[in-house]
């Protein structure tokens, strides 16, 4: 069987791998990388529980091979807290009660990151809208709005941030 | 009455009524929950499924040739094999018995037919590509009313003699004399059929397990997603003949679970005999189409109910017969007397005098099942029918439907009530919670805007939902799943520094059960949650439980995790006596210390009293601090709410939107405020759900036609509404904590509430019942045959 | 759900994936993957080997000329949706690239793999179609331009050779006193439509339709241009009764297919309702252009 050399930076580290053509970046990340926060939840790119963010933009990875990502930046749910300081979704979403089992939240932090990249301010129907592509069968997403909310509040002031997502927007 | 409990803690303690931040959380906030699909062992093999195209067919031949010849196939496994060791068989939780692979007959579409063992995720797909089955389509039988007819196949040939036809059962409640005689009597009588339809929990997380046999200490481990870990050791032992302490079930994290991770599925049966002739770690984990259209299914209810009552609209007589579409066998997860689950609890939040319910189970070419949906055994069926009959006697005698609710109710004074069908209700306040969803919506603002809609042409409905769940199962004399009974447990140990771990019989598919539970014990004992570990899943070291579903985590485990406490308490009275030189009679507790009756300062706080347990204890009493309660409930618990709902509907596509939905419920007392509002958020959307998306349909040949997350619609948050809570609190009397549960109350109340509505919108066209879920297409058609689309 | 054995390979430049797509037997594009990976993963399609177009520079482009938009093959929902121009000047492209799948499907697919995969419920097909789109597709031997409503030959098949690469989309501009819209019944956020109608319009002085386009997805085997509907208004005046007449006309030449997102007649009927509401839309938009 012949298998591709890919290079991919994950989580800001540059890892390798020979893999198959046909292997789907989200068993890139679980099964040979070991970053098992990243879920699979279906099989039919709908419920967004394998969100992740490829080159800054949120990517469904059951639905990319891996060699795709080949020389691209991938960013898991792993990537986002610096240490033992949570990102500010992670922290809101602890605190609203936005998540019960767990299972979809990897993948709901993951695109909710990408909204406020796009929408530093997103009104409720916005935040509703930005998640329509990802499942939760817990919650009935009121907290989940709730803590995006949250976040967003916490993101926005910076200038720098402002500018980084009209520069994301343009780009 | 019991009284509604005051907070006694402070927020540093977090006993009852704090709203904790979940213990669990910073895990999976990360990404490092431990889901099953996340467990990886040393030497770990992968199984898949090859499964039946067809609904009915028999096997002809099973080809395993070229799929053992694909890179990394290890085995095929097929029916014959499993019958070489009597396998091929398993008993279900209700006493049929499933298939674990079929050696001649597939009965629905999707059974598995045969599994392959290989040494990646990716082989294992290869070679379940390669496996060749040769089929002759048989006969299908889907309609279950076709079922019971005297020409149609049947299905399940294995069973005895005198029962060579496609009923299961027959199972009645109440007094059908009774009530016959009080429709005949009535004043006023209606009849209706109400189908639910066929539902799947879908829970985001698919099941798996990785099942690891270590041969040389003849131990099998099996890692799998269960509600209920204990019953599955036991049902192993039962099945393999392997020693019980032998066997260890553990669940690690569970990616929602209600009611679908109940069943013993065949993949977990394969996965364990894949692992014993392997000798290796095997891994199964389902896929979502797998999930969907193979695990077990919800609901499937055809309700034919007739109701009696005065002209004036006061209710006297319910009859109600139903038939059950079980699938090929009856693998629901109710307790053993009860084969149509409480669905007597039909006579819901009304006092009338006669009832009668019969339900008879059918067999049919579809996946096997009637568990629940996060619902506690049919209540939802049974919440539903009598919601829905209620409103049709109100709109048909022109009463408003909040009016006859209130008139027809339950009083608070009338409990314990003693239903028609043989329940005693614990406690509620009926009226007060329809009184308290009234004013949060502002009803009579909402009829004068429907009225001035109605005379523009506009649809607009509003509807209600008063219902009264039973949840809490459930006392030993009534209640045992495959004879095991439904007592719950706890086990406590307090270590010398003033740390507590407790352990539970049941286990959280999201729930928070990490922090409420803590929560109870340091409401008990003064312990702030913080020092209070929780764990459960691990049946080496959980006490025995039957596990989570059914709203009975709260109810019997709760209340087995306060009676430890108390016990433990208990002890730490005789302890600080010893401390003090007090009598123990003579000593007091309050916030987490005994002291002295007058001399609030000659104290011990419990952590003293921990580090004595171990280092200073009077001679003859035990050293240590520990205790276990398994808790048998007297009674089970009725959380109780009233819901109302508006409706809109688009008179040019026949959608429906839900404009406002207010929820008030009532579970008793509360542990985690936090924690009840969003399981009543969740439950409500698993209400909205199967109202208006999800319902799993087949065709007239048995296929599938909601196999994969696009059409088995899960409602997203665009569709979701924003749901409004209000909450009344009666606590059980009966429950140690006052507590009743709340998981499932919202999944059964939503449903009537919503359908009421569109209903409600439609009523003057001629409109009297339309089935769940209210799809746009099954509106327009009513719209256009009454002549009103746009 | 896991896809077959398959060989990938990632030109760097169009040329060298014509010559691989001439040279290679059962070659197939892959471009965003939402497409094409759930049918791999279904096992419904097995190519020898995909060529990966993702690293081709040039082909995600949107360029406004003159005589209209100019659509790499390779750009993304998103892009078309956020592009100046299109806010500006082609309402019809916004409406209907806000509502294809969902964010992260708008991040990553694209309007040429959704054309060139040729879905029957899929939305660009019906855009392209309403406003007279030419299709250009390369193959080794050159391009080749193809007017969409010329395209779309059955359910996933297009008049694309298994030598060619879509390459651009040239929408053309919308012209004076324009309107367009796109009126999607979905019977849920990221669904597939049950019913798509996109419309674009043109309004002369006199305030009558001076050109119309209206294509419709998911009602017959390939998306289609209701002919009959356009005939109708053609020179007519924007009011409910010509459109609920076209509405009909278009019903009456959609041939849909009962399955579960309902019978064949309410998705008749769905068509005649969701031609009203795009109808209506696009001259309210051509209005307020005036």
């Amino acid at each position: 069987m012949t298998t591709k050399h890919i290079s991919v930076t994950v989580n800001g580290e540059a890892r390798e791998a020979d893999v198959e053509p046909r292997l789907l970046l989200v068993h890139l990340l679980r099964d040979v990388f070991m970053l098992t926060g990243t879920h699979i939840g279906c099989d039919t790119s709908n419920c967004g529980a394998c969100t992740i963010h490829l080159d800054g933009e949120s990517a469904k990875s059951c639905t990319l091979l891996a060699v795709q990502a080949d020389g691209k930046s991938v960013t898991t749910i792993e990537g986002m807290a610096s240490g033992a300081t949570l990102h500010p979704l992670q922290q809101a979403f602890w605190d609203q009660h936005g998540l019960q089992c767990g299972f979809c939240t990897p993948g709901m932090i993951m695109q909710a990151a990408w909204l406020l990249k796009q929408n530093a301010d997103p009104t409720e129907t916005e935040i509703r809208a930005g998640i329509a592509g990802n499942l939760c069968r817990c919650t009935g997403y009121v907290n989940i709005v709730k803590s995006i909310q949250q976040a967003a509040g916490e993101l926005a002031p910076s200038e720098d941030a402002a500018t980084e997502a009209a520069a994301t927007i343009q780009a | 009455m019991a009284t509604e409990m005051q907070r006694q803690t402070t927020p540093e303690v977090g006993g009852m009524g704090h709203s904790v931040k979940r213990k669990e959380d910073p895990r999976f906030i990360r990404g490092a929950g431990q889901f099953i699909d996340d467990l990886v062992l040393p030497g770990m093999l992968w199984l898949d499924i090859v499964r039946s195209p067809y609904a009915h067919a028999t096997i002809k031949s099973i080809d395993a040739s070229e799929a053992l010849k694909v890179p990394g196939v290890a085995a095929v496994i097929t029916g014959a094999d499993l019958e070489k060791a009597g396998l091929h068989w398993m008993p279900t939780l209700a006493g049929d018995k499933q298939m674990v692979l079929p050696t001649h007959t597939v009965m629905y579409q999707s059974q598995e037919v045969a599994a392959v063992v290989a040494t990646s995720r990716y082989a294992a797909a290869d070679g379940v590509a390669a496996v060749m089955v040769d089929y002759e389509p048989l006969e299908v039988v889907v309609d279950p009313h076709k079922a019971l007819l005297p020409d149609a196949p049947v299905l399940r040939p294995d069973r005895a003699a005198d029962k060579q036809n496609n009923h299961i059962w027959h199972w009645e409640s109440g007094d059908r004399a009774a009530a016959d005689a009080g429709l005949a009597a009535a004043e006023h009588r209606i009849s209706e059929d109400i189908y639910i339809p066929r539902i799947h929990v879908a829970s985001i997380e698919t099941c798996g397990c990785v099942a690891d046999w270590d041969a040389i200490r003849g131990q099998m481990t099996l890692h799998m997603t269960s509600q209920a870990p204990h019953v599955i050791r036991t049902v192993l032992a039962l099945v393999s003949g392997l020693p019980e302490q032998n066997i260890r079930v553990k669940t690690h994290d569970i990616g929602g679970g209600f009611g679908g991770k109940v069943p013993v599925y065949p993949g977990y049966v394969l996965a364990v005999v894949a692992s014993l002739t392997t000798g290796k770690p095997v891994k199964w984990i389902e896929d979502r189409s797998e999930n969907l259209q193979a695990d077990s299914f919800a609901r499937d209810y055809h309700i034919h109910a007739e109701m009696g009552a005065t002209n004036a609209g006061k209710i006297t007589s319910l009859k109600v017969s139903t038939i059950a579409d079980h699938g090929y066998t009856d693998a629901a997860a109710d307790p053993s007397k009860f084969p149509a689950g409480l669905f007597n609890v039909i006579t819901g939040s009304y006092d009338f005098p006669n009832a009668f319910v019969e339900v008879d189970g059918v067999y049919t070419n579809k996946p096997p099942g009637g568990v629940a949906y996060r619902c506690s055994f049919r209540v939802t069926e049974a919440v539903h029918a009598i919601e829905r009959m209620v409103d049709i006697l109100a709109h048909d005698l022109d009463i408003d439907p909040a009016k006859i609710r209130m008139d027809n109710f339950i009083q608070p004074e009338q409990m314990p009530y003693k239903t028609p069908t043989g329940w005693e209700y614990d406690s509620g306040d009926y009226p007060r919670a329809l009184k308290l969803a009234m004013d949060m919506i502002g009803y009579d603002d909402l009829r004068k805007e429907q009225a001035e809609k109605r005379a523009r042409g506009e649809l607009m409905g509003i509807g209600i939902s008063s219902f009264t769940e039973i949840v809490g199962a459930g006392p030993s004399h009534d209640f045992d799943i495959i004879g095991l009974k439904m007592f719950d447990s706890c086990e406590i140990r307090v270590h010398p520094t003033g740390k507590v771990l407790a352990r539970i019989g049941v286990q959280t598919q999201g729930q928070g059960h990490e922090t409420t539970f803590a929560q109870i014990i340091a409401e008990e004992l003064g312990f702030p949650v913080a020092d209070i570990k929780i764990e459960y899943g691990d049946t080496d070291t959980a006490p025995y439980g039957l596990g989570t579903y059914a709203s009975r985590s709260t109810p019997v485990a709760g209340a087995a995790t306060a009676m430890a406490a108390r016990k433990i308490k208990e002890k730490a009275r005789h302890l600080a006596a010893h401390l003090l030189e007090a009598n123990p009679d003579d000593l007091v507790w309050t916030n987490g210390k005994w002291s002295v009756k007058g001399s609030p300062d000659r104290s011990k706080t419990i952590q003293e009293i921990a580090f004595a347990a171990y280092t200073n204890h009077p001679q003859g009493m035990e050293p240590g601090l520990e205790a276990v309660d398994y808790y048998d409930p007297p009674n089970l618990t009725f959380p109780f709410g009233s819901y109302i709902c508006v409706v809109d509907i688009d008179k040019g596509t026949g959608q429906v939107t839900v404009r406002r939905f207010v929820a008030v419920d009532d579970c008793g007392n509360i542990i985690n405020p936090m924690i009840v509002d969003g399981q009543i958020h969740g439950g409500l959307t698993m209400g909205f759900a199967p109202s208006l998306l999800e319902s799993m349909t087949y065709d007239e040949n048995g296929n599938n036609l909601a196999g994969t997350f696009m059409d088995y619609l899960l409602p997203t948050a665009v569709e979701t509404p924003a749901w409004e809570l209000g909450k009344t609190t009666t606590p059980s009397p009966h429950h140690p904590i006052g507590a009743k549960g709340v998981g499932e109350s919202a999944t059964v109340g939503a449903p009537p509430a919503i359908a009421n509505a569109v209903v409600d919108a439609l009523w003057h066209l001629g409109v009297r019942n339309i089935d769940i879920p209210l799809t746009p297409q099954k509106i327009w058609a009513i719209l256009r045959e009454k002549g009103v689309t746009a | 759900m896991i896809p077959p054995q398959f060989d990938y390979v990632r030109p760097a430049n169009l040329d060298e994936a014509l010559a691989i797509l001439r040279d290679r037997e059962g070659a197939k594009v892959l471009a965003g993957g939402y497409s094409l990976l759930p049918l791999l993963k279904l096992r419904l399609a097995s190519p020898e080997v995909l060529v990966d177009i993702g690293a081709i520079a040039g082909m995600d482009g949107i360029a406004e000329v003159e005589k209209g938009l100019h659509i790499g093959g390779r750009a993304t929902h998103r892009s078309i949706h956020e592009n100046a121009a299109v806010k500006a000047r082609y309402p019809l492209l916004e409406d209907a690239a806000a509502g294809i799948g969902d964010p992260q499907i708008r991040n990553w697919g694209t309007m040429g793999g959704s054309v060139a995969h040729a879905d029957p419920s899929a939305d660009w097909p019906a855009v392209l179609i309403a406003s007279r789109a030419a299709i250009n597709v390369r193959s080794a031997g050159g391009d080749r331009w193809i007017d969409a409503r010329d395209f779309f030959i059955d359910s996933f098949q297009t008049a694309i050779e298994p030598n060619e690469i879509l390459t651009e989309i040239r929408v053309p501009a919308p012209g004076a006193n324009a309107g367009g819209a796109y009126a999607k019944l979905e019977r849920r956020a990221g669904d597939f439509s049950t019913v798509g109608v996109a419309v674009q319009l043109n309004l002369g002085a006199d305030g009558q339709i001076s050109a119309v386009g209206i294509g419709l997805t998911a009602v017959a085997p390939t998306p289609f241009a209701a002919t009959d509907a356009e005939a109708i208004l053609m020179g007519a005046t924007p009011d409910e009764a010509t459109f609920r007449r076209a509405g009909d006309a278009a019903a009456a030449q959609s041939s849909p297919t009962t399955d579960a997102h309902g019978p064949a007649e309410y998705k008749k009927a769905m068509v005649s309702e969701m031609v009203v509401r795009a109808l209506r839309s696009a001259v309210s938009r051509a209005r307020k252009q005036a």
